[in-house]
Parts: C-alpha cells; structure tokens; sequence
C-alpha cells in the first residue's frame, strides 16, 4: 500500500532523513519511534506530500508522490493524517470540520456529508458536541473529532503524527481506544507515537528511527523482547520504566 | 473681507497652470467668545448653511474613504497572501509592491495619479482630462491613490494575521485533499480577517484621516472645507471645533461599528490564533 | 515615453532648498516630538489621575484628526495668535515656524504612545526584582525598565520619523516650500511637470526605502533576548 523508497531530505545544510526504506502493507498497523529530531514526523509528511523530499520514491496504492504529473490534492483525500496539534478550523463547527472536505473535495451534497459525520462522531462517541466549535472542547476530545474529520474521506490509509503527544494523561487513553478501533477494523495505519502500550496492542510492525536513519523494522514481537541495536535497547528502556 | 480660497482649475490639456487655495494671514484673529450660531447662518457655498456645508464635507471625506477601502482590502489581502504562498516570485512581487507604496510619501502618490498618470496614458489618460467631470476626476485619482497606499498596509498586517495562525491549519487543510486556494479561501482567511478586526479598524479611521490629503487637488472633504468656512464666516475656532468634533464622532462610530462585528463574527470559546493548543 | 528630464541638473539647487527645509521639519519634529512624547507617556502612566487624563486627551485627539486640519489651525489661528501677541504689528514669515510647531505637537501624540507601549512591555516581575534590591521607583525606572523599553522601542521611534519625513510634505497646503513644493513650482513653470513628480517620488522612494532597511536590520541586532 505505502512504498518508501530510499528517502533522503534535506533543510539546507542539515540533513534529516537518510536513505529511508519500508513498505506499508494493506490492513498493517506500522508504528514509527524514536527521540525527538528523529526524523519520524519529516518521514510521515513526506508520504502525503506534505513535505517534499531530495531523493527516493514514495508510492501510495501506486501512485508516486514525487513524480510532478502526480495530483496530490487527490492523493492527500486518499490518505488521511492526523496532527499533533489536532488543528481543527476554529471557525466551523465540529459537523462543519467534519463536512467540508466531503463536499469540496469529493463532492458529495450536504445531506450525505453530514449523515457521514453523525455516523463518524457516534463512532467516536461525540455525536453530542456536533454543535459546538472546537474552542469548546477538551483536547481529546478535540483529536477524536480530528480523526472523524480524516476518515470522512473515506482514505485507503491513516497516518498519525504523535496524535497525543500534546494531551493532558487522562485524555491519552479515549483517543487511543478510538485507534485501537480503528486498527482492528483492517485500517492501513502509519503511526508516530511514543505510546508503546498501544504499539503492543495493535501494532504489526514498529521501526525505530534515529538521526534521520531507520535503525530498526521489525515484528511487534521481535522489536520489544530483543531489540538488535543498542540505540533502540537504550531508547525503550527510557521510555518502558515509565 | 479676505480672498476666498481660490480653488484648483480643472487641469486641463491647455496647460498646467492650476492655483491652489492661498491663505492669507488675517491681522490677529479676536478671541472672542465662541459664537455657535455661526452654523445656522447661510453659505454661500452650501445649499443649506454652513454646518450643512461641513456636513457635506464629512459626506465626501465618508465616501472617498469607502471607497478606497473597497480598492484597499480587496488589492490588500491579495498582496497579503502573495507574501505568504510558497517559493520567491510570488513573495517577491508582495514585497516590492508594499515597499514602492510604503516609501513614496502619499501626497506625492496622489500627484501621480492625479497629473502623471492621466497624462502619460494614451487613450483614457485624454478622455480622463477631458470627459471627466472634476470632480469624479478627483474622486477616481483619490480612490486609487489611497486605495493602493492603505494597500500596502493591509497586506502586512494580513500576511502577520495568516502567519500568526500557524502552519499547521494549512497542512490540515491540505492533508485533507483540499488546494491550497481552497485553504486560504475558507480555512486561513476566515480566521485571520477574524483576529485583524481590530487592526483593521484602526486602518480605516487612518484613511479615513488620510482622506484630507485629497484636498490638495480638489476634493472639498472636510478638512479643507472647516478652513474655507473659517475664512467666509471668519469663525475659524468654531469651524475647526466644529470639523473636530465631527472626526471625533465618526471615529467613535467606526470603533462602535468594528465592535459589533467583532461580536457577531466571534467563536465561542475562541481567544485569538491557536485557540485550539 | 517624450519625457524631459533636462530641466532636473539645473533646478537641483532650488530643490536643495527645499530639502533643507524637508530635514528641518523632520529632525525637529521628530527630536522635539520624543521629548514631548516622553513627557506625555510618562504623565499617561502616573499615578495622578487628573495628569494621566489630561496626556490621554491630548493623544486622543491629536490621533483622531487628520495631520492637513492640524496644519491648517496652526496655520490660520494658533501661530498668528501667538505671533500677534508676542510681536504685535509684524508681519513675519511664519510658515516654517508654523510646520516645526504643528509637527513637534502633532508627532508627539505618536510618540507617545510608541513610548508606553514600550515602557508598558517590560513586565512587571523586572520592577518588581528591581524594587526587591532595595531600589526606589525612580531608579528602577531609571536603570532597569527604561534600558530595556528603549531596546524595543528605537526601530519603532525610527520608523515614525520616516514617516514624519513623508508627511512633511503636506505642508503643501499651508503654501510651504519643501522639497516636494520646491519640484512641484519648478515642475509647473517649466511645463515639466510630470517628470519633477517622478524625480521627487523617486528621490522619496529611495531614501525612505534606504533608511527603513537600516532600520530592519537594527532592529533585528537588538532584538537580541527578548524579555516579554
């Protein structure tokens, strides 16, 4: 489903991603990790476009995102994302967030935009704030509205960017459950998190990433009970003695 | 009794010989008590009497003022978004528009478009001179000329309105499947007019004030119309308090006005740019 | 494009003259509106009520009239006032004295608010560490908070001075020779007009567009650590 390819960028000087490669099958759940200025938020952008890069290919279900004929806007509706901040339009209410891509993008009328929406918010408990504007509501709250909002598009694959990197601890968990959900319904989902309770729940695979490189991809298994490189032993017993 | 203030000759193709009002210097005016009544007294020059006469001219200097900020906004969030798109020429072009209007005093800008530009135009530059009445001649040179000089201005503060909101609105929208023009379009600008209402507002009361410039080449506003009743009436106190006040109440009105919209365009919830962080 | 440029070599000491008295008005104005509009932000922020209204009228209603109507009261009753009284029965020259006047107060009422803003922007916790040390309020105004207010506030006071060098030349409507006034004249008797208003435009353009990138990038060195 995602193919990266050798992934290379650069800002300026500073490199940040170096010969990146992994595949995405369909229905897997990849989770990336790694210290922060790994490279892993600059490698998720790079696969909807939203980030360009230097050399390597990326293909999604086919479609190279690097070549210049390629309509990303089109292949940006097919692969949803998630962001750390939510990022929810302030000025539209939360049935609005929901609806106006439905409709510019796809093209579908307001009824049937908006019957999605309901349907997506009951999913993810919030059928109640439809109403509201996202200033009202709390941040996990806020990111499970962000996560209707991209599945509306009814996308081929999700890709999450540290989607509770920036909730208070007792909000992580509802957003969680709602991933939790969604991977076991057979989403395709690429996810960068420091959660590695949901990455042992869910995940197929996870990679571990490091100064630009993918030191490690392996099975969910493999990864935690014997991890190859000593960067990535150091690295999760930081993180598990939480 | 002094000279009235002799206006502007319509500058016509013959030459470009035009007289512009001159005050003479009275022998010191009395302070003599304010005498109010100087208002309801006739105008030579207004239908009614003189404070319909500075009415009037609050009128123009209103209108010249809408005007133009319709030219302002439009020219203004265009060059805005300009400074904002990805790559160099676009922001080049943004930037070199607000420097050459931010860096030309605008009386002189306002002599270009009023005599320079008509002149050198092949076509409409003669029909200006010629068919156009007067006034509208100076009404068109004083709505471009300030029109595109508030320009400059509205688009920075555009350009720090949209920049203030961060780059992730437009990656959402973006990731969302939507083109970049649909983004600005119904995500960035809805909010950053939104936060700018109050800079904005304050944008206008200075075109507002700006509009008086326009006397230069014509336009009775309100500004030269309080000197020229000072001069007919020889009431200058009352005249200039009267033309004083008048600012002063349309200020307050604009402010009241902005405050309104500030209220029925606010969010709930919504406390300026990253509301939702 | 039948443009004559040859009449700009020859009018260029005319227009000198008229330079010099664009400089004027902008220095003094400028250096005399700082003063004042120190005075202004300084009585703004004390604690007497009755001064702190007073400065805040003055502002007012210098910002809510346009800069042509405070030339033209000064032109047409303050300065003959004053001149009748203090030197009855001469006739003087007054334009120049009128547009230092009118521009020194007008600017002031600017100023004054460029200065609170940026008394105001150093935060409260710097007094407050200052009066902690043992020092009065004067001193602490003195040695703590001015220093850094002064930081923020210099591109900001520059800027409005480039501003004022623009707006000088609007004493066009009280028939003073500036250098805008000066090209205007010489452009008008010569039959070149355009072209008198392009070389003063251009002349304007370049040295404000010179002078405003000198400010950004001092600006730029003292923003060194901000403190708000």
């Amino acid at each position: 489903m995602i193919s990266i390819r050798n992934i290379s960028k650069w800002f300026g000087e500073f490199q940040a991603l170096n010969k990146c490669s992994t595949e995405v099958g369909k229905g897997e759940v990849v989770v990336v990790c790694g210290p922060s200025g790994s490279g892993k938020s600059t490698l998720i952008k790079c696969v909807n476009g939203l980030e360009s890069f230097q050399q390597g290919e990326i293909w999604v279900d086919g479609i190279s995102v690097a070549n210049q004929k390629t309509d990303l806007p089109r292949l940006r509706a097919r692969v949803g994302m998630v962001f750390q901040h939510f990022e929810l339009f302030p000025h539209l209410t939360v049935v609005d967030n929901i609806t106006l891509a439905q409709c510019r993008v796809l093209g579908r009328s307001k009824k049937q935009a908006v019957d999605k929406a309901v349907q997506l918010l009951e999913m993810v408990g919030l059928v109640e704030q439809q109403a509201k504007f996202p200033a009202q509501l709390s941040g996990g709250q806020q990111q499970r509205v962000a996560i209707a909002r991209a599945l509306a598009m009814d996308p081929i694959a999700m890709l999450f960017d540290e989607p509770t990197s920036a909730l208070d601890p007792e909000m992580i968990n509802e957003v969680l459950d709602v991933m939790v959900k969604l991977a076991q319904s057979g989403m395709t989902m690429l996810v960068v998190t420091h959660e590695m309770g949901f990455a042992r729940r869910v995940a197929h695979r996870v990679i571990f990433m490091d100064r630009g490189e993918i030191v490690e991809d392996r099975p969910k298994q493999t990864f935690f009970e014997n991890p190859e490189t000593d960067r990535a032993r150091q690295f999760l017993s930081k993180i598990l003695t939480h | 009794m002094l000279p009235l203030p002799s206006l502007i000759d319509t500058h016509c193709a013959c030459s470009g010989h035009l007289s512009l009002f001159t005050f003479h210097l009275s022998p010191v005016l009395p302070l003599a008590a304010f005498d109010f009544s100087v208002f309801l007294r006739p105008s030579p020059e207004a239908v009614l009497n003189n404070l319909s006469y500075l009415l009037v001219g609050l009128g123009l200097s209103l209108l010249l003022a809408l005007a133009s900020w319709v030219v302002a906004f439009v020219v203004g969030s265009i060059v805005g978004v300009m400074r904002t798109l990805p790559g160099r020429i676009a922001p080049s072009m943004g930037v070199c528009y607000v420097e050459l209007f931010r860096n030309v005093p605008l009386l002189v800008q306002l002599f270009v478009w009023f005599f320079v530009v008509p002149d050198i135009t092949p076509l409409l530059g003669d029909w200006f001179k010629q068919q156009v009445s007067p006034f509208w001649q100076e009404f068109i040179a004083g709505t471009v000329c300030l029109g595109l000089f508030t320009a400059a201005r509205i688009a920075e503060q555009v350009r720090a309105g949209i920049g203030s909101l961060g780059p992730g609105q437009l990656g959402a929208g973006l990731a969302l499947g939507l083109r970049r023009r649909q983004v600005y379009l119904l995500v960035l600008l809805p909010v950053a007019y939104r936060i700018l209402i109050p800079t904005l507002t304050s944008e206008f009361l200075n075109l507002i004030k700006n509009t008086a410039v326009a006397s230069t080449v014509g336009y009775l506003e309100l500004a030269q119309r309080s000197a020229s009743m000072g001069e007919t009436t020889s009431r200058v106190y009352e005249a200039f308090t009267a033309a004083t006040v008048l600012y002063a109440i349309l200020n307050l009105l604009v402010m009241f006005l902005a405050r309104a919209l500030e209220r029925i365009s606010a969010l709930p919830g919504f406390l300026g740019a990253g509301g939702n962080k | 494009m039948p443009f004559d440029w040859s009449s700009i070599p020859g009018s260029l000491p005319i227009l000198w003259q008229g330079m010099i008295v664009t400089i004027q008005i902008t220095l003094v104005g400028a250096l005399v509106g700082i003063l004042l509009g120190m005075i202004l932000a300084v009585l703004r922020l004390s604690r007497s009520r009755i001064l702190s209204w007073l400065a805040a009228a003055y502002v007012t209603v210098f910002r809510s009239i346009p800069l042509v109507m405070v030339l033209f009261w000064f032109h047409l009753i303050l300065v003959p006032l004053a001149a009748g009284l203090l030197f009855p029965g001469q006739r003087l020259e007054l334009g120049l004295l009128t547009a230092l006047t009118a521009f020194s107060l007008f600017e002031a009422s600017y100023y004054a608010e460029i200065i609170r803003a940026g008394i105001m922007s150093v935060t409260k916790g710097q007094f407050s560490a200052g009066l902690a040390l043992g020092m009065n309020r004067g001193q602490v105004m003195r040695l703590v908070v001015l220093p850094q207010a002064l930081r923020r506030m210099i591109p900001l006071l520059l800027t409005q001075a480039i501003i004022l060098f623009q707006d000088s030349t609007l004493v066009y409507v009280i028939n003073l020779d500036d250098f805008f006034r000066k090209a205007y004249n010489i452009g008008n008797t010569v039959g070149t007009l355009n072209e008198m208003i392009l070389f003063a435009g251009a002349v304007y353009l370049v040295i404000c567009t010179l002078t405003s990138g000198c400010v950004r990038q001092l600006h730029r060195k003292l923003i060194v650590s901000p403190v708000k």
